[in-house]
């Protein structure tokens, strides 16, 4: 289970205050709410790349003490973005970028199959591929140390239909082998509703 | 008011050792009054065919073809002529992340207002068209959110009230409130008699808007005809797997990548994805011409 309990987070001020929610293992959450409402906030505060103001984050009923480069636990959880391109290091091939957090070549090919990339397109550098195929290479990254939990941030925003339906189809797949939980946030309602197993929705923020 | 004729427009990148075709043998047409959605998965070409349109291709790039607006061919005109009589004046551009475009150190109003002078227009009436408030007005890019930022690129696209206006994924990122929000205006300005091409890889921002859909693979048009008919009864086996893939639809992808633009197969460049493809695919299929058109030898 990975859960958040009261959480009180954001940057000057508070965006998100006293908000809990949990995934279960195996289970797909969808995260709605109108821009500013706090959902990237949130889903940094549980990928442990962003300490909250107050409140507990629990990673299988293990409490997170340490958050950002203290997070002991941050292999537990993969992550990903709206924008591939911000999230790669532009000088890396595909490969180097799976690579990265395994510290070796051996399960690169596994993971790239998995996600549909071709010898060709490993060898290519970001600004060499699509969008698509960049979030598709992100997506190996994210699952190549076993998360127990994925939280996707807006991982479709950029991607067409056909783009987006492959990549939910290789994140569900994943979840039946594993047994992983999943935190989906959209802002289409209808892509939530279709892949989520249920979904939270945080509301707007006050104004300012 | 007049249409934009793109006529048998390609464009190639000249690469170290390879040649990229990111656009090949485009035609198509938008008259006034008409809304034209171009779609397709990202890095088909849809940047570089409304960058070629204005004049904003990077030195490698190579252009063949013809697009007319009136009696000016937007290929063939200087930068000069594109910069004092088309850009602003005549089309519109809303680009691609428009928060990137504007100007860091400057306010929104102070960007509206020079283009309103140099164009012509009136940058109070542009900003509160495009539901922008004074107090946003004051404020520096980095301190408009997304949704702000979009609207500020709206205005300075329309200050100058340009007859064609072409907005490059202006939905990416959006929240569905304002997203149907810039549809709708988008709807007004098309009521009004202006052009608009939308360029998107959102299918349903496409159907909501568009008078006509046209599908892009690899660089080419391979289906265009009016929207419903499009999305709902698709006669190429791409577009009806994209529109298929939607997540109220089958929510299944169409198998396979797009090939790559340095290495694309002599035939038809779906061939490698395709089901239903047999020897004759091995010829290019050419583009019909009636309209609901489709280029593919065994339609749906
Ligand atoms: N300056 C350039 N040099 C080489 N290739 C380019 C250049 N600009 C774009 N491309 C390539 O052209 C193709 C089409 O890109 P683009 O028009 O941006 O696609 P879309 O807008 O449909 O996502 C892509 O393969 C892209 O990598
Ligand atoms: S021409 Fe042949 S390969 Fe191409 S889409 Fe049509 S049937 Fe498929
Ligand atoms: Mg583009």
């Amino acid at each position: 289970m990975l859960t958040a309990k009261d959480v009180t987070a954001g940057y000057s001020a508070p965006v998100i205050t006293g908000v809990s929610l949990t995934v279960q293992p195996g289970r797909t959450v969808g995260l709605a709410g109108p821009s500013g409402s706090g959902k990237s906030t949130l889903a940094r505060v549980l990928a442990l790349l962003h300490k909250p103001f107050a409140g507990t984050v629990e990673i299988d009923r293990e409490t997170v003490t340490g958050f950002r480069f203290k997070a002991s636990q941050r292999t537990k959880i993969g992550v990903l973005f709206q924008q591939p391109r911000l999230s790669v290091d532009p000088r890396f091939t595909l490969r180097q970028a799976i690579a990265e957090p395994l510290g070796g070549q051996d399960r690169v090919d596994e993971l790239a199959e998995l996600v549909m990339l071709t010898d060709d397109l490993l060898g290519r550098r970001p600004h060499e591929v699509s969008d698509g195929q960049l979030q598709r290479a992100c997506l190996a990254r994210a699952l190549a140390l076993n998360p127990r939990y994925l939280i996707c941030d807006e991982m479709t925003t950029m991607l067409d239909a056909s783009t987006t339906a492959a990549l939910v189809g290789v994140i569900r797949s994943y979840q039946r082998d594993s047994g992983a939980g999943v935190l989906a946030i959209s802002h289409d309602s209808t892509l939530l509703t279709r892949w989520a197993d249920e979904t939270v929705r945080l509301s707007a923020p006050l104004p300012r | 008011m007049v249409n934009l004729e793109i006529d048998r427009v390609s464009v190639r990148f000249a690469l170290k050792g390879a040649t990229v075709e990111a656009v090949n043998d485009v035609s198509l047409r938008i008259r006034p009054g008409e809304c034209v959605a171009l779609v397709g998965e990202s890095g088909c070409g849809k940047t570089v065919l409304a960058s070629a349109l204005l004049g904003f291709l990077p030195g490698n790039a190579e252009t063949s073809g013809s697009a007319r607006l009136g009696d000016v061919d937007l290929l063939a005109a200087t930068d000069h002529e594109l910069a004092t009589t088309i850009r602003g004046r005549k089309i519109g551009l809303i680009p691609q992340s428009p928060a990137s475009h504007l100007t860091p150190v400057r306010t929104a109003r102070s960007q509206l207002e020079e283009a309103a002078k140099v164009l012509g227009g009136d940058a109070g009436e542009a900003a509160e068209r495009a539901g922008l408030l004074p107090e946003h007005l004051d404020r520096y890019p980095h301190e408009l959110s997304g949704g702000m930022a979009q609207r500020v690129a709206n205005a300075l696209a329309l200050v100058g009230n340009p007859p064609l206006l072409i907005a490059d994924e202006p939905t990416t990122g959006l929240d569905r409130d304002l997203v149907d929000g810039l549809l709708d205006e988008f709807r007004r300005l098309v009521d009004d008699g202006h052009a608009v091409l939308l360029i998107t890889h959102d299918l349903a921002a496409a159907h909501k808007v568009a008078d006509r859909i046209a599908v892009m693979y690899a660089g080419r048009i391979v289906e265009v005809g009016p929207a419903h008919q499009v999305l709902d009864n698709a006669k190429h086996p791409y577009a009806r797997g994209l529109a298929n893939a939607l997540p109220e639809r089958d929510f299944l992808p169409v198998p396979g990548q797009p090939p790559l633009l340095t290495h694309l197969p002599a035939g038809c460049a779906f061939a490698p994805r395709c089901e239903q493809a047999t020897a004759i695919c091995e010829d290019r299929p050419v583009l019909t011409d009636d309209p609901h058109a489709v280029a593919c030898h065994l339609p749906c």
